[in-house]
């Protein structure tokens, strides 16, 4: 069983490509050997900077013959049908057997494939993986055809056994495979031959090149961390950059440096960011948690211990971070003396979306909803608006500009600078939360008014103009937004009615989107609308008033405009559509909560449903009582009734609803529901008033007993028709008191 | 290799001339127009097109309006110097080249960390891109290093492998200056020694206050149209001269007009009055300027075409 050396050796492949890289060259060549007859016991890949590598453990050294039987053409067929299997088969006549048939005498063939050598299979199945290798982008280089990431130079391909290694003969566009290699650029660049997979990782490692990537990347974090003990300061973690680092050196030599004296006041997200983007250095905080080192990670040990290594990247860090002094100085003056409105004013300019006008016209959206919505989450209406006025100002910094991901943390330093209230300076950070299903969700009043404006000024826009996310595509991140809605609704336990405030965003884009098409006073009257939902709850029962009223008074209601028909129409479907995305979004979080998809549909089928907090509240508690034996059985007896009930409407074409009369009762049993039922409306009646859904869902329950006993002992369906429709009666009030929570049809089993 | 260091501006762009004429390039001068950066040379953005062989290397006073800084910053101006290197097709140790410039002008590979770094090049005004890296010489970018794929909407076939190099960020590494200005552009034991800013440190006064303020922007307008229009019109002549009588297509004349296009837009763009839709818009328009001169590159002899006599 011979083992196989692989190597692709080329000039610099991109840090992010080459895990990805490492994984496509073992998936595709094992597929390949396996597709081909061989057998391997392991199989692993490895990626520096300037070679992929694959070795294979254990490869069958042939793959097997093999033998199959193949029917021909009948003996009597055409000459030309006789010819062409015997062409296909490669055989000739006094080759084939002839078998009786039920459809007559046939040539059967019996075709042997020999078995193949694994060096040849090899060859064929590399230069097949090389020629269409899934590289996000690839290059062409010099006179040749070839694509490969990089230019590619060199291709070591062994078979190795233990009477020594062979080359695996292969040529590609002028590269022709050997079992020599190159140590690193710069400390040991001359070519080595190598026998096995051990022999060449540990020559390559002589030859300063540590071939596994975790090797690399546990050695960095290791020296790195220790730079910093060694000086009592603290290495800042950051495993993205860890990785990216691990790519660009094949001998790692950490090497840490103090930043200069004039930038230790920047704001310790500025030097992070600053120092990650431009140089991929790591930073070093003392315990006070003040960034006041970098470590870099040269690719070479040189022998003034990196002394000219460190004072180069000290110099291009100082013109770096003068760059970011100046931008936060810059800043500074800005929030300080003009409380940023340059930055507000230019936000007119900058554009939002090409159809949902620019960032200032979407803040005055959002500081409009934030004061509306400030009420219902407990913050002061106008410092709502306050927040969401500044909220995005720092877009307009030139720090955000250079650095984009420190949007929010430089809004309320720079608030905090402009001495704006706490709740003002917090909520230009914390609207933005959460971005990930693990980030902290804001609490503050303020903070949560401005962020779920912000949400739903973004999903009502993209509603608005059609922009729904859809399978993988969602370059809006609206799924995100949805969550957020639903994260912070919960977790501030808000009772909003969604769909007021859906039927509000849609609207005010609407007006603008159509203001120009207008006719006479139709933005007017849709203006009134805006503000008639807030009292009417939704839009259609808004629109109505609104267009009687105006009639009342004599005023135009130019109910036939051409706006006002289509956004009339349009606006009611978006909403509901709107809703059941957040909805769809709020059971893919609730399943992560381990609730069950048929509790979600049987709580989001009861009205309110546009309450996330009331649907939850309910799913926690249909939940709880479906854990429980009672409720099982619960919803098995509520399921006969109402099958009962069901079959019998539809029979008599008439509704059972009119109460059933305990006059009528004659069995125990029927009596002894008749009380049940009255005690446990008595019980549910003041527990739903008070939305405790556990105490309804248990005094629901403590029904399965009489119920099961009725059907026990109870023909429903008696000849008698004063008693079958009393008792359909009884069994419609079984109904009614168990559907107050949730749509238990939708139980499953 | 000469592993002593240089001492003066001048001295880092000279040794790299010598080195890459010792490797085989034409040693061309700058090309006579205002351009963004040395990749507009002809040289570089025709020859890359069409088969010939071809290898040649230049200094290329660059201008980027939007960085003018009044001379003040230590290392961003709205002039300075691109060192340019073009060979086609890209030969196979073109890194190992590259690498020797650096040890010509006296950088130690022992004692500082060279890496090559991802960046992928895009020229949306010359509808051209190509992979490659920056280059850093201890975390600082020295130079851009591509293999150009596509120019002018036209694959490179071969491929040329395109060297850029920051002279004056170079040369301030490898001299050991702060500020350009202070950077010495003679040698400093000469009779007079100049500093970069001697020679540089007034113009870029001027000019940053004519780019930003004072450049008319409604004859930019026009000049941009004019450009846009002189440029089409050249291309519009039939290939046959009727006074030579010979085929002559006015590649070169017409990819003048898109240079001066482009550095107009550039200067447009300096003064704020160009909006982000606009923007593109504009891109767009040179960018389809450079297509119909590279069309028109690879319809002369040094783009390739050959007579079909000739065959």
């Amino acid at each position: 069983m011979p083992d196989l050396l692989i190597e692709l050796f080329s000039e610099e492949i991109p840090a992010r490509m080459q895990a990805r890289a490492a994984a496509d060259l073992k998936a595709r060549m094992t597929d390949a050997l396996v597709e081909a007859g061989l057998t391997y016991a392991g199989a692993e890949a490895f990626a520096t900077p300037r070679r992929l590598a694959l070795a294979v453990q254990g490869l069958s050294a042939r793959s097997p013959e093999t033998r199959e039987r193949r029917r021909g053409p009948r003996v009597d067929a055409p000459e030309k049908a006789i010819e062409g299997f015997l062409r296909a088969t490669g055989l000739t006549l006094s080759d084939l057997a002839v078998e009786e048939e039920k459809k007559g005498r046939v040539y059967v063939a019996e075709v042997v494939t020999p078995g193949r050598d694994a060096a040849e299979i090899v060859a064929e199945a590399l230069e097949a993986v090389i020629r269409r290798f899934p590289w996000p982008k690839s290059m062409r280089w010099g006179a040749g055809d070839l694509r490969w990431v990089r230019p590619l130079h060199a291709i070591l391909c062994i078979l190795s056994d233990e009477a020594g290694a062979e080359v695996v003969p292969l040529e590609i566009d002028g590269i022709r495979a050997g079992d020599v290699t190159r140590g690193h650029r710069f400390l040991s660049p001359e070519p080595f031959s190598v026998t096995n997979f051990e022999d060449y990782e540990a020559k390559l490692k002589r030859a300063h090149v540590i071939l596994r990537p975790e090797e690399r990347a546990d050695h960095i974090r290791h020296e790195a961390t220790n730079l910093a003990f060694a000086a009592g300061l603290e290495l800042v973690e950051d495993a993205g950059l860890l990785r990216e680092v691990a790519g660009l050196v094949e001998w790692p030599v950490p090497l840490m440096g103090a930043i200069g004296e004039a930038f230790l006041d920047l704001p310790a997200e500025v030097l992070r960011t600053s120092m990650k983007e431009h140089q991929k250095f790591f930073s070093v905080r003392a315990r006070s948690g003040q960034i006041t080192h970098f470590v870099t990670v040269a690719n070479i040990a040189a022998p003034d211990g990196g002394e000219a290594i460190l004072a180069g990247n000290r110099k291009v860090l100082a013109a770096r971070l003068s760059d970011a002094k100046f931008f936060w100085e810059n800043d500074l003056r800005v929030a300080k003396q003009a409380a940023m409105r340059p930055w507000i004013e230019r936000l007119e300019t900058v554009t939002f979306h090409g159809r949902l006008g620019s960032q200032a016209d979407r803040v005055a959206r959002i500081a409009e909803l934030a004061r509306e919505m400030a009420p219902k989450v407990g913050a002061e209406p106008e410092l709502a608006a306050e927040a969401a006025r500044v909220a995005k100002a720092d877009l307009a910094s030139e720090m955000v500009y250079e650095f984009p991901e420190l949007q929010g943390r430089m809004g309320r330093l720079y608030a905090e600078a402009a001495g704006m209230r706490e709740e003002v300076a917090a909520a230009a950070e914390e609207h933005y939360a959460p971005l990930g299903p693990d980030d902290d969700v804001p609490e503050a009043p303020v903070s949560v008014a401005v962020a779920l404006a912000d949400k739903l000024d973004m999903l009502t826009g993209f509603w608005a103009i059609d922009e729904r996310p859809t399978g993988s595509r969602d370059p809006f991140a609206l799924r995100r937004a949805a969550l957020g809605v639903i994260r912070i609704v919960l977790a501030n336990e808000l009772r909003l009615d969604l769909d007021t405030w859906i039927d509000m965003g849609l609207l005010r884009h609407k007006i603008e989107l159509n203001r120009a098409a207008a006719a006479d006073g139709e933005i007017d009257t849709l203006e009134e609308v805006l503000d008639e939902i807030a009292v009417r709850g939704v839009f259609g029962a808004a629109l109505r008033a609104v267009l009687d009223a105006r009639k009342g008074d004599g005023r135009a209601a130019p109910e036939d405009g051409p706006v006002l028909r289509t956004v009339g129409d349009l606006v009611p479907d978006l909403s509901t559509d709107l809703l059941a995305f957040l909805h769809d979004r709020l059971k893919v979080h609730l399943r992560g909560e381990g609730v069950r998809h048929d509790v979600i549909d049987a709580v989001l089928a009861m009205p309110g449903s546009d309450d996330l907090w009331l649907v939850v509240a309910r799913a926690r508690a249909l939940g709880a009582v479906l854990a429980t034996e009672e409720g099982e059985n619960l919803v098995q007896g509520f399921k006969r009734a109402n099958n009962i009930l069901t079959q019998a409407e539809e029979a008599d074409g008439v509704e059972y609803s009119f109460g059933a009369e305990p006059k009528y009762a004659e069995e125990e049993t029927e009596k002894a529901l008749f009380a049940a039922l009255d005690a446990a409306e008595a019980e549910i009646a003041p527990a739903l008033a008070a939305e405790d859904f556990e105490r309804a869902m248990a005094a629901m329950a403590a029904l399965r007993g009489p119920i099961d006993a009725f059907f026990e002992a109870v023909q429903v369906n008696a000849p008698n028709p004063v008693l079958r429709r009393n008792r359909l009666n009884l069994l419609s009030r079984i109904r009614d008191v168990c559907l107050q929570v949730a749509d238990l049809r939708r139980i499953e089993g | 290799m000469a592993k002593d260091r240089p001492r003066s501006f001048q001295e880092v762009w000279r040794r790299l001339q010598d080195y890459w004429a010792g490797q085989g390039c034409a040693v061309l001068q700058p090309y006579d127009m205002e351009v963004g950066a040395g990749t507009f040379h002809p040289a570089t953005t025709l020859r890359a097109l069409g088969s010939k062989p071809w290898a040649a290397a230049y200094v290329q006073p660059s201008r980027r309006p939007t960085d003018g800084r009044y001379g003040d910053n230590p290392n961003r101006l709205q002039h300075y110097y691109q060192f340019q290197v073009l060979i086609k097709p890209s030969p196979p140790d073109f890194q190992d080249l590259y690498l020797g410039s650096l040890e010509a002008i006296g950088i130690d590979m022992a004692l500082h960390d060279i890496r090559f770094v991802e960046d992928d090049w895009e020229s949306p005004t010359l509808g051209a891109w190509g992979l490659g890296w920056e280059v850093w010489c201890d975390g600082m970018e020295v130079s851009q290093f591509t293999y150009f794929q596509q120019v002018g909407g036209h694959d490179c076939h071969p491929v040329s492998g395109e060297l850029t190099y920051g002279l004056e960020r170079l040369a301030m590494y490898v001299l050991g200056i702060d500020h350009v200005m202070e950077m010495p552009y003679n040698d400093p034991d000469a009779p007079i020694p100049l500093s970069y800013g001697d020679v540089f440190r007034q113009t870029e006064e001027e000019f940053s206050r004519f780019n930003f303020d004072v450049a008319e922007t409604e004859i930019l307008f026009r000049h941009f149209e004019d450009a846009e229009r002189e440029c089409e019109a050249i291309l519009a002549h039939p290939a046959e001269d009727p006074r030579s009588g010979r085929r002559i297509v006015m590649a070169h004349p017409a990819y003048d007009q898109c240079i001066k296009a482009s550095h107009i837009f550039n200067l447009l763009d300096a003064r704020g009055v160009i909006s982000p839709t606009e923007r593109q818009a504009y891109i767009g328009r040179v960018r389809a300027l450079a297509k119909k001169c590279a069309d028109a590159f690879v319809a002369t002899e040094a783009g390739g075409w050959s007579s079909p006599d000739a065959a």
